[in-house]
């Protein structure tokens, strides 16, 4: 069984802002679940997609649960490539300081910790989406 | 009259619309997703900024918190306001127009 195992790749695409809708906490739940079953997953985070990885959420004041910390443990599931849209950061005013810092230990390389965030161009975004087996929309 | 607006400008064109319609002397309630067309650097800054000439503008804070935005990020001119704020604009204007 083991030699017929096939490994998919599969890109999370993230367009929503978090907390005035469901979609960025049900697509990080998704991620979760499926990093269980060893498949090469990326995700990508464009449009108001990018605003889910913005560092310092605090939701005391709105009484909804403050899931940002979960992507913190995602290098912890090897899901390590998290890619974001240059073009979507720009006309948002927001840099790569603006978002949390997301590492994982490379096991290649003696568990050095590094970063798991890229910030890629319009174009890099579009040729990671046609290399996918599988996209997943949120 | 009071607008809301609770979605991001990036999304639906609420913000734009509802510039667009309101008229010298009214009030803007940005909250929920709405927010984010009250802080800097954004392509939607100088909209709100000419608006704010005609205008009110406010933000809710513990909108803002959540997604990890601060006061101090906030367009000049745009005020805070928190839910008892947002309570009172309710009851102090004739009418609201939700922008959905």
């Amino acid at each position: 069984m083991e030699d017929e195992e096939v490994i998919k790749k599969f890109l999370y695409l993230n367009r929503k802002a978090p907390y005035g809708s469901i979609y960025a906490l049900e697509s990080l739940e998704v991620v979760l679940i499926g990093a269980a079953f060893d498949q090469n997953v990326s995700l990508a985070f464009i449009d108001d997609g990018v605003y889910q990885l913005k560092k310092d959420q605090s939701t005391d004041g709105i009484g909804m649960k403050n899931f940002s910390s979960t992507y913190r443990a995602l290098g912890d599931y090897d899901v390590n490539k998290i890619y974001v849209d240059k073009d979507s950061m720009d006309e948002r005013g927001l840099t790569i300081d603006d978002l949390m810092n997301l590492t994982y230990e490379d096991e290649d390389d003696d568990y050095a910790e590094k970063p798991s965030i890229s910030i890629l161009t319009s174009e890099k975004i579009s040729a990671l989406m046609e290399e996918q087996d599988v996209i997943l929309s949120f | 009259m009071l607008h809301t607006i609770n979605k991001s400008p990036f999304q639906t064109n609420a913000l734009e619309s509802c510039l667009r319609f309101a008229r010298s002397g009214h009030s803007v309630l940005l909250f929920e997703d709405g927010i984010y067309a009250a802080l800097k650097n954004t392509r939607f800054e100088s909209l709100v900024k000419s608006s704010l000439t005609d205008v009110k503008i406010y933000v809710l804070v513990a909108d803002l918190e959540a997604r990890g935005m601060r006061t101090d990020n906030i367009i000049d001119g745009i005020k805070t306001a928190e839910y008892g704020d947002f309570v009172d604009l309710v009851a102090n204007n004739k009418s609201v127009q939700a922008w959905l």
